[in-house]
């Protein structure tokens, strides 16, 4: 039994390098003497439907078809409420995705070759195979629920009916415990519900906005970002609290350079204002909300003024901001963020976020936060999931109660054997996310994938985490597939279709197929009783009065809303929590033995000649995902460490400089960064934009450009709430030598 | 007729949509662009500002590139539009150092290449594609001629610059400030 | 502090982060057509003053060069074009508003006047050649005949070839540093001033060799007297242009402008011809050699430093 597992860079098999160089011969030739002028014919292009799978808001578009079966270029659909007919540059660059001359190719079986682990090629019925067995295997010897499956994006969930299908409930995204789950739950507890996907805020009509370290303009999060701009236009108050500027935080009226890791000081003192000065929604508050009492005399101490002494905001300010949001109330969005996984006190902090826009009267209100409406869609019918014996809940051992989602970190954990226990999950299948650069628990990872008996990677591009795996089965890109309907729920129902522009290159397959075959392999055909996943389709589609062919025409389906995205003045409103109010003290989290309402705790913060790391993102890129699609790397090869001028003086360093970064616990970057002096961040921090310093090869454009923070947060602050993984308390120091040099020498 | 564009630094978020926009519709080779975006920014922190601009080339009234072409390949069309016909053009370059804009660039096909107005799209009655595609709805197209266009009426509106004004060339790209 | 940056990557090849669209054939095209002006202007000046005897290689011997560079500066700006199929179009189009035009036809209208003239010549370098057709020789014995009155238009389109060198560049308001009216005059004056170098080469008369000398130093004075002038001219401009003379004045090209150009290329070989005249023994070859260098080099230096400054960024 094989145990170890070497990391193999696919390029060793000779892969990816065949790319580039069709323009060369036109360049030498030069264009046609008499030949046609114009570069941009569009007449004779054919529309297809898709929706966006590069990042998770999947606007609905077009991919436009050439005669010659190439996608010329994808445009936003018109009657997607999500885009508007407005694609963001990741998704008018997704025909890169398409295009991509490194994408994985064929199937991928590791062999061992002299000795030394490399690919081979393999046809798809060798590889599927192999894997059907294995897990044969694996559910004789362990159970099913031995495998587990990370995921995410739309292929995920083809992957989630295979495993439920095998008998296991072991499905965790590292969107949760990495990403928003803080928030969800922080919402959750105080409202019943939270804020989804897409957030159901009421940007647009918002006449007050305000972003705690959420930077609309850099995270493309399309919808949003377009209606902030309209809201720019309709004159509304933007407050951003961010130690950096931001591009939001520069088009705002106040921008809060706040001290890192304070921001529970500041929401506590705002809540302090606006309960203090009376300025909170007082009809609201007792209308819909409990737990005020305890919340008022909770806060009584908070002042602007101790906040201060925390936060380096003056009082005057916090002040002014907390009556500049009670001046809009309810028309009023405390944003609530997505990537909530800071300081380990994540959910207390959105918590108080909750409890600011409770206090404001935001939810349930126009420009505040809407009801959400969506059209279900049912189930294909298949047999009843097969009930597993025990799932990613036991694995926490009474740990993170309040964890509503399969935590990532804890998988991971149990996946190796450890403190004399055995591993209970012994097979990985890890579906469109790049493990490595995603969950920061480096060590445990490792260590897992090591012990692991079975490690598939379903992926487009070779990712590092390729590199980890027993079998690489190459996935098309959304481009070329058909996959679930994207049912919206948001300000209006909407159905949208993807289907494949084009047929897959190479011997690339869709995840729906992968899944069926592999199903029919496990014994597991009754739960895939469909040739093609264009019948599914039209069966779910005709069940909610549409067909697959109204769609291929249409690509976007919408219709009327039959509830108010508002409360109805005077109606009685019943919350989604247990006694249909809202949460301003949390019954759950003090029977859980939390703080029922959130507290300020104090974080390390860095020893001299360190910064706090705090990681963003750009807006041309979707991380790693996109880190070597050819059209998006034209516009930000690299990331750059932004330091302030300030702090470049002290190091003696240079405006475009290349330097390395070490944390705190001696952690060095991969490779060397570019210096971005820039006075849009505080003295005590540096910024990068997460998704850079890819080390696998066979990423011929994203090898070696920039750092990657991942390998820099060795210090993770768990959320004893739900599991989050609290990443920004790192702190980094700059090398201007090659460390590796020195290490050599 | 006088086709002009005016841009709305203040709710420019930079993104670069507008660049890979122009891209996948002119088949601009990557590598190249005829559109771009800055950042100005100026202060000491915490009082700094940021400008973002989305630029290309001007249109200019007074165009020394079509002045300094010596085949007549750099012209106006209808509206203003300088065009750069790919058939005439010797690649001499004059132009590109005519340009105070540094907005056209040498196409890998030896032809001189630039921003165009996307006038296929134009003459249909369509955006340029920069300003369909602008997830912010920053950049506004139109006749500076039509008193009744949406350009004229945010001009009339707002506060607005060009840039390098002092180069005499007339530029026909505004933006709101 | 002030930043200034590209968020989309901008990094066009040739443009970015300068421009760099003209690289080394532009500068040479301008040195040999300064050249052949010269030396075109001196030998038409020389032969309507009635001194072609005395002065044979100023009005025979070095002409023959221009035909070659001529010819070799046309292939420069054909090197040049990035669209090079294309090239016929430059003859099929007259456009008076550009510069590069105008330089097409002048060097189209020079390079058979040039070989004319030298061809009328060529039968006293080569006393054996043979014209093979009676009409040639018939053509000879009328240039021979008229070149006085050849000598005329040969004059002033060698004084509009120069200057067309300068204007090449002081055409494009978008380069700072070649936006001035100067660099017509200065540009002419520095071809006569290599044309005159390339003379005193070829002459093997040294009477003819003086004559020559004191022009150049002429030349060279009212060259300085030029440079000086647009530098001056800049620093009372606009703040491009200011930025334009600083490339010059502290900048990037302080070292090569005033060590190559300024002392090796003019102060020197004046100094030189200047001992010469008062009778020390210098051979004349260092100076020539010098000036010539020095108008290749502030060629080079202007096209490069000229595409470094800009409006923006």
């Amino acid at each position: 039994m094989k145990t170890r597992r070497d990391f193999i860079k696919i390029s060793a098999i000779g892969l990816g390098a065949t790319a580039v160089a069709a323009g060369a011969a036109k360049a030498v030739l030069g264009s046609s003497l008499f030949g046609n002028d114009s570069d941009n014919e569009t007449d004779t292009l054919r529309r297809v439907p898709t929706y966006c799978e590069v990042c998770f808001w999947k606007c609905a578009g077009w991919a436009h078809v050439t005669e010659d079966g190439n996608i010329k270029k994808i445009t936003g659909n018109d009657d997607d409420p999500q885009c508007n007919g407005k694609l963001c540059p990741r998704g008018t660059g997704g025909v890169g995705m398409f295009s991509d001359p490194d994408r994985l190719k064929t199937p991928l079986i590791r062999v061992t070759k002299d000795g030394k682990q490399t690919y081979r090629e393999a046809s798809w019925d060798e590889a599927l195979g192999f894997i059907s067995t294995k897990m044969d295997d694996l559910k004789a010897k362990y159970g099913p629920e031995s495998m587990a499956l990370f995921f995410h994006g739309s292929s995920g969930n083809h992957f989630s009916h295979l495993m439920k299908a095998y008998g296991t409930a072991n499905l965790a995204a590292p969107s949760f415990a990495q990403c928003r789950g803080p928030r969800d739950v922080g919402f959750e507890a105080t409202f019943g519900e939270s804020v989804s996907s897409p957030e159901v805020t009421d940007i647009r009509d918002t006449k007050c906005l305000v972003l705690i370290g959420s930077h609309i303009g850099e995270n493309m999060h399309n919808g949003q970002v377009q209606e902030m701009s309209e809201a720019i236009d309709k004159g509304a108050v933007i407050i951003t609290v961010d130690p950096r500027l931001s591009t939001a935080a520069s088009k705002s009226k106040f921008w809060l350079p706040i001290k890192p890791s304070t921001d529970i000081a500041l929401l506590l003192a705002w809540i302090h204002v606006l309960i203090n000065d009376e300025l909170y929604n007082k009809e609201y508050v007792s209308a819909y909300a409990e737990g005020f009492e305890e919340l008022k005399a909770h806060v009584k101490n908070f002042t602007p003024e101790w906040a201060y002494g925390i936060t380096t905001l003056k009082p005057a300010l916090i002040r002014s901001t907390a009556r500049e949001m009670a001046n809009a109330a309810p028309s009023v969005i405390i944003h609530p963020g997505r990537h909530a996984a800071w300081y380990g006190d994540d959910v207390q902090r959105t918590r108080a976020i909750a409890i600011l826009n409770a206090l404001l009267g935001s939810w349930g209100n126009r420009g505040g936060i809407f009801f959400k409406e969506g059209i279900k869609i049912p189930e294909f019918p298949h047999p009843e999931y097969p009930k597993p014996a025990w799932s990613w809940k036991e694995l926490l051992d009474g740990k993170y109660p309040l964890a509503n989602e399969a935590v990532t970190n804890s998988v991971i954990e149990a996946s190796f054997p450890s403190n004399g226990k055995e591993a209970r999950i012994k097979g990985w299948i890890i579906s469109g996310t790049n493990l490595v650069a995603s969950v920061p628990l480096k060590e445990e990872l490792t260590k897992a994938m090591q012990s692991l008996e079975l490690l598939v990677v379903v992926d487009t591009m070779p990712m590092e985490i390729t590199g980890f795996a027993d079998v690489v089965l190459p996935e098309c890109t959304y481009l070329e597939r058909y996959d679930d309907i994207r049912a919206t729920s948001h300000r209006e129902p909407t159905l949208c279709l993807r289907m494949p522009a084009v047929e897959p290159k190479h011997q690339t397959k869709p995840a729906w197929w992968i899944a069926k075959q592999l199903g029919e392999r496990l014994g597991l055909g009754a739960y895939f009783n469909y040739k093609e996943y264009s019948e599914v389709l039209d069966w779910q589609l005709k069940q909610v009065g549409s067909s697959l062919e109204e769609l291929q025409r249409i690509g976007v389906k919408k219709s009327s809303r039959k509830t108010s995205p508002y409360i109805e003045p005077g109606a009685d409103h019943q919350f989604k929590t247990a006694s249909g109010k809202i949460q301003l003290f949390s019954h759950e989290m003090a029977e859980a033995g939390f703080d029922p309402m959130p507290v300020f705790t104090q974080h390390p913060e860095p020893q001299e000649g360190f910064y706090r790391l705090i990681y963003g993102r750009a807006p041309m890129h979707t991380f790693s995902r996109t880190a070597n699609n050819p059209n998006l790397v034209a516009l930000m090869p690299e990331n750059s460490v932004w330091i302030n001028p300030q702090v470049a003086r002290i190091w003696g360093i240079k405006k475009d400089q290349y330097v390395w970064l070490k944390n705190q616990d001696g952690a060095v970057s991969n490779f060397a960064v570019k210096v971005r002096l820039t006075e849009r961040i505080r003295w005590d921090s540096i910024y990068i934009v997460h998704g850079f310093g890819h080390h696998h090869k066979p990423l011929h454009l994203a090898y070696g450009r920039g750092v990657n923070d991942t390998e820099l947060i060795t210090n993770v602050m768990l959320d004893p709430i739900m599991g989050g993984t609290g990443m920004r308390g790192n702190f980094v120091t700059f090398l201007t030598e090659d460390p590796r040099k020195e290490a050599e020498a | 007729m006088r086709y002009a564009m005016a841009i709305d630094t203040k709710k420019c978020v930079g993104c670069s949509d507008c660049v890979v926009a122009c891209q996948t519709e002119n088949n601009v080779p990557i590598g190249f662009c005829r559109d771009w975006v800055t950042e100005t920014v100026d202060g000491t922190y915490p009082n700094v500002s940021i400008e973002l601009r989305s630029e290309r080339c001007n249109h200019c009234d007074n165009s020394p590139c079509v002045r300094c072409c010596p085949t007549g390949a750099s012209h106006f069309e209808d509206g203003g539009i300088v065009l750069v016909t790919h058939n005439k053009c010797i690649g001499c370059g004059a132009c590109i150092e005519s340009c105070p804009y540094e907005a056209r660039y040498s196409h890998p096909d030896g032809y001189v290449d630039k921003c165009t107005f996307c006038i296929h799209r134009v003459r249909k009655g369509e955006n340029p594609a920069c300003v369909s595609v602008c997830p912010t709805s920053c950049m506004y197209f139109g006749d500076l001629d039509d008193p009744n266009s949406e350009i004229v009426n945010v001009l009339k509106n707002r506060k607005f610059k060009a840039l390098a004004p002092e180069a005499g060339t007339k530029p026909n790209i505004f933006y709101l400030t | 502090m002030k930043e200034e940056l590209f968020v989309s990557g901008r990094n066009i090849p040739n443009i970015d982060p300068y421009l760099h669209i003209w690289h080394w054939q532009i500068p040479i095209y301008l040195f040999l057509g300064g050249l052949a002006a010269g030396i075109l202007f001196l030998a038409a000046v020389y032969t309507i003053l009635g001194k072609d005897k005395e002065m044979q290689a100023t009005v025979k011997w070095a002409p023959f060069i221009v035909p070659f560079a001529l010819i070799i500066g046309l292939f420069m700006l054909f090197l040049d074009l990035k669209h090079k199929l294309f090239f016929w179009q430059l003859y099929t189009t007259i456009r008076l508003e550009s510069p590069m035009g105008w330089g097409a036809w002048v060097l189209m209208i020079m390079t058979p006047i040039s070989i004319i003239w030298s061809a009328s010549y060529i039968r006293e370098v080569f006393p054996n050649w043979d014209w093979k057709f009676k009409f040639l020789y018939t053509f000879e014995a009328w240039v021979i005949k008229n070149r006085w009155y050849i000598a005329w238009p040969m004059a002033i389109y060698a004084v509009i070839l120069g200057i067309y060198t300068g204007i090449l560049l002081s055409a494009f308001n978008a380069r700072p540093l070649w936006n001035t009216t100067i660099l017509g005059p200065l540009f002419l004056v520095s071809g006569m001033s290599t044309g005159a170098a390339s003379i005193i080469l070829m002459s093997k008369n040294h009477e003819e060799r003086r004559l020559i000398g004191r022009l150049d130093l002429l030349f060279i004075a009212v060259e300085l007297f030029f440079i000086v002038h647009m530098i001056m001219g800049f620093l009372a401009g606009s703040q491009v242009q200011i930025d334009a003379a600083n490339l010059f004045l502290g900048g990037e090209f302080t070292v090569p402008f005033f060590v190559f150009v300024i002392l090796l290329g003019l102060l020197l070989p004046a100094v030189l011809e200047v001992l010469e005249l008062i009778g020390f023994k210098v051979p004349i070859v260092i100076p020539a050699i010098l000036v010539l260098l020095g108008g290749l080099i502030f060629r080079f230096i202007m096209v490069e430093a000229g595409q470094i400054t800009r409006y923006l960024y």
